[in-house]
């Protein structure tokens, strides 16, 4: 198993954090991660992205060109990368602020109100685990015990009365991903 | 399975130090590096195993520093990006002028000048060529991966000291900020004055006792016969790691027909490029230096029987494909290509530099 994934948002939405929980919940299974933040120019512009790999084998390049899942957080990076899904792919995005809606038929399009239901849960910054949970379970790559040994290794001890938190917020993007197109 | 984790390459770097019995490490901010230095500000080494961290004023102070330390037989090192490798060029010949041990590293970022922040591969001349005056060179790993950062730590310092020679890691802005998995290595305690005494006694200035002349540091002899004659004595140690210290990896070459070569993170791209490219049939292989000081020359050689073409993956605007020239001598077409400035192509770009700049033509 090789799972290829861009996650592109602005800055502050918790893009390169989300990666790095994914990313830790990998080697918490024994698979080989990498993770790759934005590194072209377009950083400059507000946009946050990170390219995410798991695999069960060495991973070659951790810069790539094509993705087997694009998670797409605002409308400058649904421009960007709703071409770069690979034919059969699965795009994943929150409707908040987009104003045109991914249109590729060959590709499986979900999508979360991550936004609405982060303020619903009275803590916007519970977002990004809200998408992952979404994410994970259109393409449950990583259980979700690992998920939470990954937050145990990833966050600081003082913030570990947070995980049950986040845990929530993972569980109740699960329930709330819909699907928008179907292949 | 020892200590697994997922860090950035440049933490990884300030955490092998400390982990392979480093005393000293001296250095200066720059992007993209910087993690370097903090990570160990944030360990504070000198309380678990006394190795001494210290911000110098600038890089010029913090290289002179090395040599100090250098040259009473500890383990120090510095890292530093493009610009601030360029400020540290005078130290580090005279490093290797003096036959001192230590290493440096560089996470490069696009030139010249102050350039940008963002990864390149530009300072390859500067690395295995020179850098500064006179006829040194470096020992040069090249880490392609996060692991890596952590396995050349030890290694440059086993290789500096086996041949009394800086050793330089030549890494990148990509590879310093990525996150991958990580086994760090285990905890080697740092030498004893009776170890340094042991290994280093002969030319360290490990503190005089009558029964011995004295060791001097330096790089200064006058008597022209007799620098000749030291010269002669640095080329045969580059003679020596060119016949004993090669290193580099062989990716599908076994059957291949095309040839990439790249190191760093160009490696990793170009490794993908040929999983793309025998995905459309295309048989090619990839040779990995690891060492661009001594360069793996045979390894090119060795190929040259089986492959039609090669092309030399760098970013850069083509600087290792010189050397790549040198051990093809004609034999089969070599082409350079590479994103400059900042820019890291794609595994996509740079097959499709194969299928046109060498089996198009």
């Amino acid at each position: 198993m090789t799972e290829e994934i861009i996650i592109a948002g602005f800055g502050g939405q918790g893009v390169l954090s989300m990666g790095k929980i994914l990313a830790y919940s990998g080697i918490m299974q024994d698979q080989e991660v990498s993770w790759m933040p934005s590194y072209g120019p377009e950083m400059r512009g507000g946009t946050a992205n990170v390219t995410v790999i798991i695999s069960d084998n060495r991973i070659s390049s951790p810069v790539l060109k094509k993705f087997d899942t694009a998670i797409i957080l605002n409308q400058q990076s649904m421009d960007k990368f709703e071409s770069d899904v690979k034919p059969g792919g699965t795009l994943l995005y929150d409707p908040n602020g987009i104003t045109s809606h991914p249109e590729r038929k060959d590709i499986n399009i979900f999508k979360i109100p991550g936004a609405a239901l982060a303020a619903e849960m009275g803590n916007p910054k519970t977002f990004n685990m809200i998408v992952l949970g979404a994410f994970l379970k259109v393409k449950p790559i990583v259980a979700i015990e690992n998920v939470k040994k990954g937050l145990e290794k990833s966050l600081p001890e003082r913030h570990h009365k947070l995980i049950p938190l986040n845990i929530e917020a993972i569980q109740k993007g699960m329930v709330n991903v819909e699907s928008v197109n179907s292949i | 399975m020892g200590d697994v984790r997922l860090m950035k390459g440049n933490e990884v770097i300030a955490e092998a130090a400390i982990r392979c019995g480093c005393d000293g490490y001296f250095g200066y901010p720059i992007t993209p590096q910087s993690e370097v230095m903090e990570t160990l500000m944030a360990r504070q080494p000198w309380e678990q195993t006394g190795m001494v961290v210290l911000q110098a004023e600038s890089e010029v102070a913090a290289i002179n520093m090395v040599y100090g330390g250098a040259s009473c037989g500890k383990k120090i090192m510095t890292s530093s990006s493009s610009p601030g490798i360029s400020l540290k060029q005078e130290g580090i010949t005279y490093l290797a002028g003096a036959e001192l041990p230590a290493l440096v590293v560089n996470v490069v970022r696009a030139g010249p000048g102050l350039g940008t922040i963002q990864p390149a591969q530009s300072d390859y001349f500067q690395s295995v060529k020179g850098g500064g005056h006179g006829d040194y060179k470096l020992i040069v790993l090249a880490p392609a991966s996060v692991q890596e950062m952590n396995d050349f730590v030890g290694l440059g310092f086993e290789l500096a000291f086996k041949y009394r020679n800086p050793a330089l890691i030549l890494s990148d802005g990509a590879i310093g900020q990525m996150m991958e998995k990580v086994e760090l290595s285990d905890y080697k305690p740092r030498w004893t004055d009776e170890e340094i005494q042991e290994i280093s006694g002969s030319w360290a200035t490990t503190g005089k006792k009558s029964d011995r002349e004295r060791n001097i540091s330096t790089s200064l002899d006058l008597d022209s016969a007799r620098q000749e004659q030291f010269n002669h004595k640095l080329q045969a140690k580059y003679r020596a790691m060119e016949e004993n210290e090669v290193r580099f990896e062989k990716i599908n070459c076994d059957d291949a027909e095309y040839l990439f070569i790249a190191y760093g993170s160009s490696a990793r791209i170009s490794q993908k490029a040929v999983e793309l490219g025998r995905e459309k049939g295309i048989k090619i292989g990839l040779i990995r230096p690891i060492t661009l000081f001594p360069y793996p020359t045979k390894a090119i050689q060795e190929m040259l029987g089986q492959v039609k073409g090669i092309l030399s993956v760098e970013m850069s605007a083509g600087q290792m494909v010189e050397d790549v020239r040198l051990a093809v001598n004609g034999k089969v077409p070599v082409e350079h290509f590479g994103r400059y400035g900042g820019i890291i192509p794609t595994p996509e770009e740079v097959l499709e530099a194969l299928e046109q700049k060498i089996i198009g033509k």
